[in-house]
């Protein structure tokens, strides 16, 4: 069985972000970058259901980003998986959702993978396109916001989280692809002699180039901060001041505190 | 210009949340045709062509199938946007309409700004314009984003809708959500904790100023996959949506998730250290402080 994982490393979402000098994409100066949080999940599935079928299953890692990139693969390699490739790309922002799956799909198609797990969406552009896409481009069966995966002899059972904590069951036939939402797993953390393995085990490289073939069909055409609602008090200083303020704004604003 | 609406139902019924589609197209200043794949009897109550195929003979949930359909009526309209909900049917279905008519999508829009769509990027802290190269667009529009304030009392013009496809998932059928021990609907004052509180063992000091201000412990998700807090507390598209009198956000950075979940608020309280968190943008009071210094002394000024 071929299991291919497709990871993206995203910018820490906690930093402070602004618009870079074209505008269409975030300044990347001074940011700590780590493995999109939902791929975290699909890496530790994949890892898991190796696990569960004997170890059989080869699993590939696939990124595609600059040579940063090789960190999260490197993650994703200490966690178990057992090969990565690289497609190398300076700006993989200029790419929409569109181009991102068609790259992918392109890698993949000759490659006979049973199963492909990607995040349900990245953290930074958000567009929950890419995995459903790939399914499209190689006529995959695809689930998505997957919480729940069990397979058995080329079936795969999960479970799809819908609104108001609401579980859909669905079952599909391998060749397949699943995009997994948070919670699915606990991912794990990489031990010091799985990190030590992961450096002897095989990295590919392409460039960008022998993939891409389609045109972009969305373009960013600016990026602004959201604008601040106006006649939000905001509270600055020592908490003890703070704790007056707030306790007299909330007495006169509302029914709750007398 | 026209839009093509694709409407939900689940469970034998219509989803309200359908008419936000008909509040975006108004906003757009577009005409429209809807589709569900429905019943006649739960067709959206809105004046105009309204494409239904049965969810009896084509699942609630079938991608191929209802792919195979919305193309059909796309066929039948020729629309310029084919609209959707940002939902774990609308973006489940949506990319595979965009990719069967190879049209540009615009994922989770938030806003029009001068005819153009306006989508979130990086967790809510930027906006971006985004538009499409191709001669359709397929959109995805954000929960709770474009309200619906009329009243849904119209007639629709029914046109039925066939198909014939190969499935490939076959679906099972729905879990219901656990029981809820604490239901936050109802719930005047929501104190919600979130990762910025930290650790596991700072929860009772956010349960503390809940029980303070007499109301319910809520939490954003991260919190509830950590394991901190139980799922019944989660507020958010995937938790409960609330509408307290008060809402006190505790250490939460406010994920779009998460902000439509509880923006019907009345009045927002938010702690937090970063004054550039995304949920300074609908806060009342912004308080910039660490949660767990400010937190207790709260709670300890509301009980004197």
């Amino acid at each position: 069985m071929k299991l291919l994982v497709c990871i993206k490393q995203v910018p820490d979402m906690e930093s402070k972000f602004q618009s870079n000098g074209t505008g269409d994409w975030y300044a990347e100066s001074d940011l700590a970058y780590r493995m999109n949080e939902y791929d975290e999940y699909a890496v530790e599935q994949a890892v898991q259901l190796k696990e569960q079928l004997g170890n059989e299953p080869d699993v590939t890692v696939l990124s595609i980003g600059p040579d940063r990139v090789g960190e999260p693969i490197k993650k994703a390699l200490a966690m178990g998986c057992d090969r990565a490739v690289h497609i190398q790309d300076s700006a993989p922002h200029t790419k929409d959702p569109w181009q991102i799956a068609a790259i992918i799909s392109a890698f993949a198609k000759d490659k006979s993978f049973d199963l492909i797990l990607t995040g349900m969406q990245s953290q930074d552009r958000g567009s929950a396109q890419v995995g459903v896409t790939i399914a499209e481009e190689l006529g995959y069966g695809c689930a998505t916001t997957i919480i729940g995966l069990a397979y058995d002899n080329g079936t795969i059972t999960v479970k799809r989280e819908l609104e108001g904590g609401i579980k859909g069951v669905v079952k599909l036939k391998t060749p397949a692809l699943v995009t997994c939402q948070l919670g699915l797993n606990i991912p794990r953390y990489p031990t010091l002699p799985n990190i030590m393995k992961a450096k002897k085990k095989e990295l590919i490289t392409h460039p960008v180039s022998d993939f891409l073939r389609e045109q972009e069909l969305t373009a960013t055409t600016s990026v602004y901060p959201p604008t601040k609602r106006s006649g939000g008090i905001v509270l600055e200083g020592e908490i003890s001041d703070m704790v007056e303020r707030l306790h007299a704004i909330l007495k006169e604003k509302t029914a709750v505190v007398r | 210009m026209k839009t093509l609406l694709v409407c939900e139902y689940r469970e034998g019924k219509l989803l309200d949340s359908s008419y936000e589609l008909v509040a975006f197209a108004e906003r757009l200043g577009a005409e429209k045709a809807l589709v569900i794949i429905g019943s006649e009897p739960e067709a959206p109550k809105v004046n105009g062509k309204v494409y239904v195929a049965a969810a009896a003979t084509y699942g609630e949930y079938n991608p191929d199938l209802h792919k195979k359909l919305v193309l059909e009526a796309v066929q039948r309209e020729n629309p310029d946007y084919i609209v959707f909900l940002h939902s774990s049917y609308g973006w489940d279905l949506a990319p595979r309409v965009a990719a069967a008519l190879k049209a540009g999508q615009v994922s989770e829009v938030v806003g029009i700004v001068d005819g153009k769509l306006e989508v979130g990027f990086c967790n809510a802290k930027l906006r971006r314009i985004v538009s499409a190269k191709s001669a359709r667009t397929v959109v995805t529009i954000q929960a709770g984003a474009f309200s619906f304030t009329g009243e849904a009392t119209g007639t629709p013009q029914i046109e039925k809708l066939d198909t014939t496809a190969a499935s490939s998932v076959e679906f099972i059928g729905y879990e219901p959500a656990e029981a809820k021990d604490v239901d936050l609907t109802r719930a005047e004052v929501i104190v919600s904790a979130g990762r910025g509180i930290g650790k596991k063992d700072n929860v009772p000091v956010i349960a503390a100023l809940a029980k303070a201000l007499g109301g319910e412990l809520g939490a954003s998700r991260p919190v509830v996959d950590s394991g901190w807090v139980e799922h019944s507390h989660q507020v958010g598209t995937t938790g409960q949506s609330v509408s307290p009198k008060l809402y006190v956000a505790c250490g939460i950075s406010g994920a779009i998730q998460h902000l439509a979940g509880m923006k019907k608020s009345d009045f927002v309280v938010a702690i937090n250290k970063d004054k550039d968190a995304p949920i300074g943008e609908i806060a009342d009071v912004l308080v910039v402080a660490d949660v767990m210094q400010f937190v207790p002394a709260m709670t300890a000024k509301l009980m004197k």
